[in-house]
């Protein structure tokens, strides 16, 4: 034992003005928390907030990358910034553990799990290779994987997504740690699956005492699984307290715009004008089908769907990873052609792509040619269409901008000039050019922090009212679609299960799958979170 | 990100010139160029021309090796005569310059052509298009290219010009078959990218779409393919030179002259050094400059294959 | 595993299509050349009788299609050639007959393949050892002293032709200090101790010259390992610096060197031309250079054939490793 190693103090973390720099950014700014033994501490801020980075630097992981690291540590009794490497190294795996975001990229492509839960502990006992194998083994059968002693033989890209999650906390338990540190463990994931997890991080700390740092983006996640929240911004402490009484009732400002901008999956939509009588129908879809591939790896993405989109309303679809909802997103703008059925427009079959229907793109960096200014980009549906007055498309094209909230002047711009929420504003605006009557928009929201989400949700609605149009809002986030919607449909393995008005689904859902999907979102109150846990379990005996 | 808009040659510029190392290979270069371009200028200076021969100054007795200190140096002969004819050798070494340079540069142009065409068109086409040329450029990834060059330098007629032949056969045979098939999988993609997806629903044609969206894209990594091709080149054509079916006398090349100077490195050591140091340093230059051309255009991949320069920051990360 | 056993299929039957295809494209470029090829095929001093002997056994009126049949049919069942007064036979696999020595091109490179073979698993060795041990050092060492040294070392070696470095050894090593003797092939079966010494040289130049790209491979190869997720995992789960750079940062380069390496020796197996020519061996690499200043054709159709051979297998051999080493690749 060095010297490093004091008697275990009374906290399980004790940080104090923890300030980290990046060359002149400074990425967290004297911050201070403690957490004691066996308790679970989320730290909650959007992206850039400095949250990862203090986890990181909870295991000294800022040592030698050139950040500037100053405050004091203290993390099971060892002190971070003092350690020799030698403590650190024992520390690190062994009395604190840390859950990564990306559970495919965390994990080594070319070894066994079993494997890598091997050599992590075999670092920090003395046990035999056999022995350590047998370890790995019991810490995955542990984390709910079945037959764990043959699927430690597999490598981890024949894990599905929430399988190797549940690998990466085996890893992380494998020592038996006194703290585990998760990094937005969950948000990778499909709901039901995320459900799953934050259920699992709750069991393991019940019956291990465990304490947990969690870091998420999401209040939901953290409502599920801590007691005591720390909201950060800019690297600083916004609001620190109980969840209950920081998600309850918050006293800054900025936790209040934060909980405010959060999609409610259990509230109706604020505004809903349902139109009285129904309106013309502009866009119908009838028995949709698409294939990938030929042979005995055909793959059935999106099998017999039909859909009608009235004139200024918003259809939701709602699914998880791999229920074929982007594919069907991309064959009702014509981008994709359906293996079989057809989508009709205005009452005619369409073939191909069409300017009425517009689509708004999920990633704000892929979907702006970084080559090519953003006016340039957003003029490219009137230019197409023939408009060869250069003052007029420019003149236009400065009106979409100002329209969707961006100045005039940003016109001869690049995209990399742009945040992420302002891309998805140009993406509005070039949608907006061809002069659609229908805007498909596939996750236009899901690569924006919260509160960008709710100002791009809000730009959407207003341009729907005062142009007529209807919306096919695709999405995940069932809170969101919700906030969104007129009517609904929830995919799943390629078929609608459910439709209907938005209210009906969310109120009574009549689909099993349905029940499960909103029995798994996050509740923002604690303990209405508990009951839906206990609901989940007795969903998952059923 | 790297974002070459329409500045980029610009942009490229200003991040070459960061990297010390690159700098001074641009200056080589350059001045190799300018070598290569002012060859008879040099040699009208020196008083001299790369075929002339000068019987005179070779001891035939002694079996052709060349009269006076440090192989014939004198202020007529600057780099002293070639062993056995008495050539000028500064003329042959600049007038090589010019071989060198030139056959590497035609060849890579044919290269780049090749790959670029054929790999956008397999990546564009259909599955057919796809299957056929993705199988044409394998076989050309296989094609061992000393002996296919050998064997075609040798069947084709003497009256053809020899230094654009070389260049031909090095273009058509190596090099392109990578290219292409690089090109194919950026082609693909870029092609599902949501901003090509979005110039679709915007009404434009394939062939716009291709020039506006995808052409673009393809710069960064053919200029770095390039940046390769044009000093692995400059040694095949030394090489094939070096065997002698490359460029023939009377025509001076760098490989050529090394052929025979082995025989002659005592008593003209100069004959093997310059030949053999002009090779180095222009392949050297070439190399390190291709590495800054991909530093500058990717700053982040190029960090791991940039040799030991400009590369501080990342090494220390590592470190820990 | 499932998947694998056709995975090999479907890379062999690529490498079989390659193959025929290549053989198609070097017979078509060859015997449709400009100019007589009976005058071409038979050499320079060949009577007006031998050259109509020769149009008529490469069936030069035939058309094109029905005359590489003949080549294929040379190829799987052997040929039979009539000289005028004899007729030789040549069993299959019989890629003709070199009209200058009156050998059969499948003896004649048989016959040099134990050279070139020597040749290039011994620098084989060699440059993978050099290569991947000055990558793995300049890893570990790196941002320090040492990494910048090797990383000069390795462009130096780049920018290196293999003629020029083999010329300066040779002059150093050999006539100057005349460390070695100038390089003279002894067969392995005949004494391997001289084999070895007089291939000491020619290993030496190949192998510091390929071992360059190997240096460059692995070291950027492990780079971009280091940087990746998975490195960061163990990182923090106190793995220390040893364990990351062996066990996780080199296996991320077994992959491409196997590729590179496998399509370099598939080239040196068909000759390494000018390591061969510069030190005398008489490997497949020389005896092709002899065949080009001659223009013996079949000779040089034949060698170029067999290299593209060496080097289709050596890529196949290399795509069925290369998943070995990489399951994912199966996937695809």
């Amino acid at each position: 034992m060095s010297e490093a190693e004091k008697a275990p103090s009374r906290s399980l973390v004790e940080v104090t003005d923890l300030t980290v720099e990046f060359g002149e950014l400074r990425a967290v700014d004297r911050l201070s928390f403690r957490l004691q033994r066996g308790a679970a501490l989320a730290l909650v801020g959007e992206s850039g907030s400095g949250k990862s980075t203090v986890a990181a630097a909870l295991l000294g992981l800022h040592r030698g990358t050139g950040a500037r690291v100053a405050g004091a540590i203290e993390v099971a009794g060892v002190d971070v910034q003092e350690a020799p490497e030698q403590t650190l190294r024992r520390l690190r795996g062994g009395k604190a553990a840390m859950v990564f975001q990306d559970p495919l990229s965390s994990l080594d492509p070319y070894y066994a799990i079993g494997d890598q839960i091997a050599e992590v502990y075999r670092v920090h006992t003395r046990a035999s290779r056999r022995a350590a194998r047998a370890r790995a083994v019991e810490v995955l059968d542990r984390v709910g994987i079945p037959d764990a002693v043959r699927r430690s033989r597999s490598r981890p890209h024949e894990f599905s997504g929430g399988m190797r999650q549940r690998a990466l906390i085996a890893m992380a338990l494998a020592c038996e740690p006194d703290l585990l540190i998760a990094d937005e463990p969950t948000t990778a994931l499909d709901v039901t699956v995320q459900a799953q997890i934050l259920d699992l991080l709750h069991t393991l700390r019940e019956e291990m005492g465990t304490g947990l740092l969690l870091v998420t983006h999401d209040v939901g996640v953290a409502a599920e699984s801590v007691d005591e929240v720390l909201v950060m911004r800019h690297g600083r402490s916004v609001e620190h307290g109980p969840v209950s009484a920081v998600l309850g009732s918050p006293e800054q400002p900025y936790t209040r715009e934060l909980l405010g901008a959060v999609p409610r999956v259990d509230v109706p939509r604020a505004s809903s004008e349902a139109p009285e009588e129904p309106a013309a129908v502009v866009l119908e879809a009838t028995g949709l089908r698409r294939e990938f591939g030929r042979g005995k790896r055909a793959l059935t993405a999106v099998d017999d769907v039909s859909l009608t989109i009235h004139r200024g309303e918003t259809l939701g679809i709602v699914g998880e990873s791999g229920s074929g909802k982007t594919t069907l997103g991309r064959m009702l703008v014509g981008l994709l052609e359906p293996t079989a059925g057809e989508v009709r427009y205005d009452g005619h079959a369409r073939v191909g792509v069409n300017p009425a229907v517009q689509m708004v793109f999920q990633d704000p960096v892929s979907s702006l040619n970084p080559r090519r200014s953003v006016g340039e980009s957003i003029a490219d549906p009137l230019r197409a269409r023939g408009e060869g007055d250069e003052r007029r498309v420019r003149g236009r094209v400065r009106e979409l901008l100002e329209r969707v909230g961006l100045e005039a002047a940003h016109y001869d711009r690049y995209p990399h000039e742009f945040s992420g929420g302002q891309r998805q504003r140009v993406g509005i605006a070039r949608a907006l050019a061809a002069d659609p009557r229908v805007i498909v928009c596939d996750e236009p929201v899901s690569a924006l922090d919260v509160t960008t989400q709710a100002h791009v949700i809000a730009l959407l609605g207003e341009l729907q009212r005062e142009l007529g149009l209807a919306l096919v809002f695709v999405a995940h986030d069932l809170a969101v679609v919700r906030q969104v919607s007129d009517r609904v449909a929830v995919m799943r393995r390629g078929r609608i299960v459910e439709e209907g008005p938005a209210d009906e689904v969310y109120d009574n859902p009549q689909d099993p799958y349905t029940k499960q999907l909103l029995a798994a979102v996050p509740a923002l109150d604690p303990q209405i979170a508990a009951q839906r846990r206990a609901a989940r379990r007795e969903l998952a005996v059923v | 990100m790297s974002a070459p808009g329409a500045s980029g040659a610009r942009q490229l510029w200003r991040r070459l010139r960061t990297q010390r190392s690159a700098l001074v290979a641009a200056v080589v270069v350059a001045l190799l160029v300018l070598v290569a371009l002012g060859a008879p200028l040099l040699t009208a200076i020196e008083g001299q021309d790369p075929t002339t021969y000068h019987p005179s100054l070779v001891d035939s007795a002694r079996g052709g090796v060349p009269i006076g200190s440090f192989g014939g140096v004198s202020a007529e002969h600057w780099l002293g005569v070639e062993p056995q004819t008495g050539r000028d050798l500064f003329a042959r070494l600049v007038h090589g310059a010019r071989v060198s340079l030139g056959v590497a540069l035609a060849a890579t142009v044919v290269q780049l052509v090749l790959g670029v065409v054929i790999g956008v068109a397999a990546g564009l086409g259909n599955r057919w298009v796809d299957l056929v040329l993705t199988r044409i450029a394998d076989i050309f990834v296989a094609m061992p290219l000393m002996v296919v060059a050998l064997a075609l330098l040798a069947i084709v007629p003497t009256s053809f010009p020899r230094p654009v032949l070389v260049a031909l056969v090095v273009g058509l045979v190596s090099g392109w078959g990578t290219l292409a098939k690089m090109v194919r999988a950026q082609t693909l993609t870029l092609k599902e990218l949501d901003y090509v997806a979005a110039a679709r629903l915007s009404g434009w044609g394939t062939v716009r779409i291709a020039r506006r969206e995808l052409l673009p894209g393809l710069a960064t990594p053919v200029i770095t393919f390039a940046a390769i091709l044009v000093p692995t080149n400059i040694t095949v054509e030394a090489a094939l030179s070096f065997l002698g079916v490359g460029v023939k006398p009377p025509t001076p090349s760098w490989g050529q002259m090394l052929t025979s100077a082995d025989v002659w490195y005592q008593a003209a050591p100069q004959y093997l050094l310059l030949p053999a140091g002009a090779l180095f340093v222009t392949v050297l230059a070439l190399t390190v400059l291709g590495d800054g051309v991909r530093t500058a255009l990717d700053p982040r991949a190029a960090s791991r294959l940039s040799v030991g320069t400009g590369r501080k920051q990342e090494a220390k990360g590592e470190v820990s | 595993m499932t998947g694998f056993g056709g995975f090999i299929l479907r890379r062999a039957v690529g490498a079989l299509v390659t193959l025929f295809a290549l053989s198609v494209i070097i017979y078509v470029v060859f015997y449709v050349t400009p100019g007589n090829v009976a005058q071409i095929t038979c050499g320079p001093r060949c009577s007006p009788a031998q050259v109509q002997q020769v149009a008529g056994q490469l069936h030069l009126d035939d058309p094109l299609y029905a005359r590489y049949w003949h080549f294929l049919q040379g190829l799987f069942v052997g040929q039979d050639y009539s000289t005028g007064t004899s007729v030789q036979h040549c069993s299959a696999p019989c890629l003709g007959l070199s009209y200058q020595s009156d050998q059969q091109v499948t003896e004649l490179i048989l016959a040099k393949l134990p050279v070139t073979a020597s040749l290039a698993l011994g620098a084989m060795v060699l440059w993978l050892v050099i290569g991947v041990g000055t990558g793995v050092l300049s890893v570990w060492r790196r941002g320090r002293l040492t990494e910048r040294l090797l990383t000069t070392l390795t462009l130096a070696g780049m920018s290196t032709p293999v003629f020029v470095i083999g010329l300066v050894l040779m002059i150093v090593v050999c006539g100057q200090l005349e460390l070695l003797p100038f390089p003279q092939y002894v067969a392995f079966t005949d004494d391997p101790e001289q084999w070895a010494w007089n291939l000491l040289l020619p290993w030496l130049s190949l192998a510091l010259i390929e071992s360059a790209t190997y240096a460059r491979l692995t070291r950027a190869s492990m780079l971009e390992t280091l940087a990746e997720d998975h490195v960061r995992t163990f990182r923090a789960y106190g793995v220390g610096e040893r364990g990351i750079i062996w066990r996780h940062a080199l296996r991320g380069a077994v992959a491409p060197l196997i590729a590179v390496n496998a399509n370099n020796i598939g080239v040196l197996f068909g000759g390494a031309v000018l390591t061969e020519t510069l030190f005398g061996l008489p490997g497949i690499g020389q005896e092709m250079v002899e065949a080009v200043k001659v223009v013996d054709l079949p000779v040089v159709v034949g060698m170029v054939l067999v290299t593209g051979f060496f080097v289709v297998l050596a890529n196949a051999v290399a795509d069925v490793l290369y998943a070995v080493a990489d399951r994912r690749v199966v996937l695809t």
